[in-house]
């Protein structure tokens, strides 16, 4: 394990809640984990388990009626962001801490020019001028491999395939050279082999530039292929945490075996995948004790009834069930292919 | 972008020959007849008005008068006036550009307070500012233009004596007074009718500006902006705005229509002699050539403006400049 | 959406689409129910209503028979509440009277442009091709004519003007807006499955358009007409006030404003209380508009 002075962000008890009218949806429900400096974290789960959430409460980017809740502390680089006024962490925004959205067709404005956008990080971060930020912009432009990066600079969104826009995202993230890149689903919205392209370049700017990336998908193939670690979201916490081999030989928690199951592999030749049946419960109604029983198949009377803690299990592996408290139940079931 | 600009022009002609000829029947058919001065008077004999009428070709068959009609049109001559005896051309010269001096200085205004004031109330919903002045603009949009004027005349005029209020000039200026003298004394004189038409398009383009505003505020891109760094107010100026101009724009060229109508109003209130007084007084005289021929430049300022518009939005809209 | 508005600078709310969404005139009952704004609103416009049905009874004096000499233009008082006209007839009187011209011919006239305005855009949008091409052509270009002037051009060949023939001027020259709305609802439903299912059926296209796609027209329609009936109000006035309204001595509301405007520097009240009673009408209807159009549009949810 690195040292601590290398911890570059560390997350603790991050709770963040939608006041809607009445009721309160608790999309991020005490997350804790830390990033160290050059390293590259996975976070995975369904959609609608907080990772998004997560991502923006990063960079304090979540609006009303979604609020971080006392106690919650995000530290960076020795600072404590949520301690910060708005324009502390405006600083941090795009200078320290990059993020890279999911939808590369709408994360762009249309009625500016790329080579504007990126230059626009250059201006309000390090006061450049006009010409000096625009250099900028197309060294960056070339960086993230977009080809005649002088003349594509002027172009417009509209003009841009979808993975040329998501390049040009990534430049714009990258111009302030962060420490943190926040990636959220990068690749979700591209076609295949543009995904492979955009995994590649984002690992060789990583080993380029030294930053480290949290990767944010619900893809565990794009896990395998480009992180170190990998924190398991669901229900608005992290149920499981380990090393990346250590993840795929040896799950501890049942839903991360259901997202492996669900996984699709090179020769695989059944005809429907593995789903993990039922869905994800809404953040308004979280079920008692363990979140996830509704849908597990070895759940018991005990996670009903109590909440289960992360217990460690080795090897910086932990989870959130109460099978790693009692092995003797975890017995091989019947894969639960619905 | 050219073929598209011949085929609005086209489209905007249609428009023009049927507003012209939809008002030539509607007029032609009314019972009442023209000159209203000479044939109101009971001493007038029949001969004299069936001489009157046959001097201008009224007593032609309509569709023949309707010919000419087109066929002067055509070679761009806009007839005489009955009430002037002059070329309607030469008394629309003087009216026309101060209805446009009236309807520039209004929108101008208009939507430079409207599209702030919108900006304001839609960069914070529901806070003080967008409550107070949101219903403001409400109650301002909802009074009746004429009535508006009347309120202004009264308090300028009756009561504050601060400004002019009737009329274009100050007649007793002299003509080879310093261009600065004169044209401050327009301005003294324009303040009160633009005011008042401006202040009603400022509470409708502001209404419209807060939506457009509110409307791009969960775009993506602009959480992108903020994701970078770009201050509160940048985003909402510099990003939102740019954006939520686009549909205020479109506005613009809609709102030729309803200034004219308020222009008519408000210009006769104040005794400015523009086209919508001078239309007011050609429709009491029965003024054929005059009537037409000011429906028919409102309707090519209605056309000039629509297509002023999309020029102008595809100009401020990458994605229509490069379609 | 903007607020729509109803001065004749107004005529581009026309242009703009109310929201589509199909839905039971009940559930503007609802809305009454839970908006306070449009409650209040609603209740004004009942309350000028009811002063307009009931004017013959509550209206203090005839408001057409001048009183006597000393009673000339005179200021607010115990006797006359709102003051006399030049003419010394009673204000109040009057703007109650003007209230039963006013509103009622803007409704009526309404009426009539929503009539012709659903016939003429139903069968543009339905029959589509030239037919369609033809019918909007004629409506762009009585958009394209400030009303004011369009209706200044007939309404002067007249002598005097009856207050049906008002009615129908007035509505012939306001169903423009109507139309394209009817039109486009038309032809988002004609594409709609039940509509083409009970084509399939062997149902008329006028009983199709009539009985499944002009329904779901009613909701918009019931909003721009709400609106329409603001701005006729004010243009009606409008017209009376440039002298082209019902012949003298009857009173609306914009021939009472005209009468004061000669005597506006020493007889202000004679100007201003009618336009009270004419921008509290249309305040009321947009907001009352407004709101309907905001609630029986989207639903707004809260983002989860």
């Amino acid at each position: 394990m690195t040292s601590p002075a290398d911890v570059l962000l560390r997350v603790t008890d991050l709770r963040t809640h939608f006041h809607l009218g009445g009721e309160v949806a608790r999309a991020v429900d005490g997350v804790s984990f830390d990033i160290h400096a050059g390293e590259t974290v996975g976070m995975v789960g369904e959609s609608g388990c907080g990772k998004s959430v997560t991502a923006l409460s990063l960079l304090r980017l979540v609006d009303p009626p979604g609020r971080i809740e006392p106690g919650s502390r995000i530290e960076f680089e020795g600072r404590d962001l949520l301690a910060l006024d708005n324009e502390g962490i405006r600083r941090i925004r795009g200078n320290r801490i990059a993020m890279v959205f999911q939808e590369p067709m709408t994360a762009l404005n249309p009625v500016f020019s790329i080579g504007d956008q990126v230059a626009e990080v250059a201006r309000v971060h390090a006061g450049a001028s006009r010409k000096a930020a625009w250099e900028r912009a197309v060294e960056m432009l070339n960086l993230v491999g977009i080809p005649d990066p002088r003349e594509r600079a002027k172009a417009y969104p509209h003009q841009l395939s979808g993975g040329m826009r998501q390049r040009v995202l990534i430049a714009m993230a990258l111009v302030m050279n962060p420490s943190l890149l926040i990636a959220d689903e990068p690749t979700t919205a591209l076609d295949v082999t543009i995904q492979a392209q955009i995994l590649e370049l984002l690992a060789s700017l990583q080993q380029k530039l030294g930053l480290a990336v949290l990767l944010i998908t619900h893809d565990l193939g794009v896990v395998a292929e480009v992180t170190s670690r990998v924190l398991v979201m669901y229900g608005g916490q992290v149920v499981e945490r380990a090393p990346v081999r250590e993840l795929f030989a040896n799950p501890r928690h049942p839903y991360t075996r259901g997202l492996l199951q669900a996984m699709p592999r090179l020769g695989d030749h059944r005809d429907r995948l593995a789903v993990i049946p039922g869905t994800v419960p809404p953040p308004t109604r979280w079920p008692s004790g363990c979140r996830f029983r509704d849908r597990c198949p070895y759940a018991w009377e005990r996670c009903a009834t109590e909440a289960p803690p992360e217990y460690p299990a080795g090897n910086g592996h932990g989870a959130r069930c109460h099978l790693v408290d009692e092995p003797a139940r975890d017995v091989a079931l019947a894969a639960p292919v619905a | 972008m050219a073929t598209w600009l011949v085929k609005r022009l086209a489209q905007g002609l249609v428009v023009i020959v049927l507003t012209t000829t939809i008002t030539f029947f509607l007029i032609h058919a009314a019972p009442g007849e023209p000159f209203a001065g000479l044939l109101d008077d009971p001493r007038t004999t029949q001969q004299m008005r069936d001489a009157h009428r046959a001097r201008y070709g009224l007593d032609r068959p309509l569709v023949v008068q309707y010919a000419r009609f087109v066929a002067s049109i055509g070679t761009g001559n806009l007839g005489e006036s009955f009430t002037y005896h002059r070329p309607v051309a030469d008394v629309l010269g003087d009216a026309i550009p101060r209805t446009l001096l009236l309807m520039g200085a209004a929108m101008l205004v208009g939507f430079a307070a409207g599209i702030a004031l919108g900006t304001a109330q839609g960069a914070r919903p529901g806070g003080w500012l967008d409550r107070i002045t949101g219903s403001m603009a409400v109650l301002v949009a909802s009074l009746p233009d004429f009535w508006l004027a009347l309120l202004a005349l009264l308090l300028f005029a009756a009561t504050w004596r601060i400004l002019p209020v009737s009329g274009f000039s100050d007649p007793t200026l002299s003509a080879s007074a310093p261009l600065v003298v004169r044209a401050g004394d327009v301005l003294r004189h324009l303040t009160l009718p633009a005011g008042t038409l401006g202040l009603l398009v400022a509470a409708i383009v502001s209404r419209y500006q807060r939506a457009a505003l509110i409307d791009v505020l969960p775009e993506p891109w602009l959480r992108t902006a903020r994701a970078k760094g770009v201050p509160r107010h940048a985003v909402i100026f510099r990003h939102a705005l740019r954006n939520a101009l686009l549909p205020t724009i479109t506005l613009g060229g809609l709102a030729v229509p309803a200034l004219l109508g308020g222009a008519v109003f408000v210009e006769v209130t104040f005794a400015w002699q523009g086209m919508g007084s001078l239309a007011v007084q050609a429709v009491g005289d029965r003024d054929y050539p005059l009537v037409l021929a000011i429906v028919l430049l409102s309707s090519a300022l209605v056309v000039a403006g629509a297509i002023v518009a999309d020029v102008v939005h595809a100009i401020a809209d990458p994605r229509q400049r490069h379609a | 959406m903007p607020d729509a508005t109803p001065s004749s600078l107004a005529a581009f709310a026309d242009t703009e689409p109310a929201p589509t969404t199909p839905g039971a005139p009940g559930r503007i009952a609802a809305v009454l129910r839970r908006d306070p704004a449009a409650t209040v609103a609603a209740a004004v416009l009942l309350l000028i209503a009811a002063a307009a049905v009931f004017a013959p009874w509550i209206a203090p004096f005839d408001p057409a028979l001048p009183l006597d000499v000393e009673a000339r233009a005179q200021p607010p008082s115990s006797i006359h509440w709102l003051g006399t006209d030049p003419l010394t007839r009673d204000l109040l009187s009057r703007i109650l009277f003007g209230a039963r011209v006013s509103l009622g011919i803007s409704f009526l006239a309404v009426l009539v442009a929503t009539i012709v305005g659903t016939a003429w855009g139903a069968l543009a949008g339905y029959v589509g091709g030239w037919v369609d091409r033809v019918l909007m052509s004629v409506v762009d270009a009585g958009l394209a004519i400030p009303r004011i002037l369009l209706l200044l051009g007939i309404v002067a060949f007249w002598r005097t003007l009856s207050a049906p023939a008002l009615v129908v001027v007035l509505g012939l020259t306001g169903w423009f807006g109507a139309s394209r709305l009817v039109r486009a609802e038309v032809q988002a439903a004609r594409r709609r499955d039940f509509a083409i299912a009970a084509r399939a059926s062997g149902a008329s296209p006028a009983r199709v358009l009539v009985r499944h796609v002009l329904p779901h027209a009613m909701t918009p329609m019931l909003v721009a007409a709400t609106l329409g009936v603001g701005q006729v109000v004010v243009i009606e006035a409008g017209l009376a006030f440039l002298g082209y309204g019902v012949a003298a001595p009857a009173a609306s509301w914009g021939n009472i404003i005209r009468d004061g405007r000669e005597v506006l520097a020493t007889a202000w009240w004679v100007s201003v209380f009618p336009g009270i009673a004419l921008a509290l009408t249309v305040l009321a209807i947009n907001v009352l508009g407004d709101r309907l159009r905001a609630a029986l549009g989207a639903p707004q949810l809260p983002a989860p």
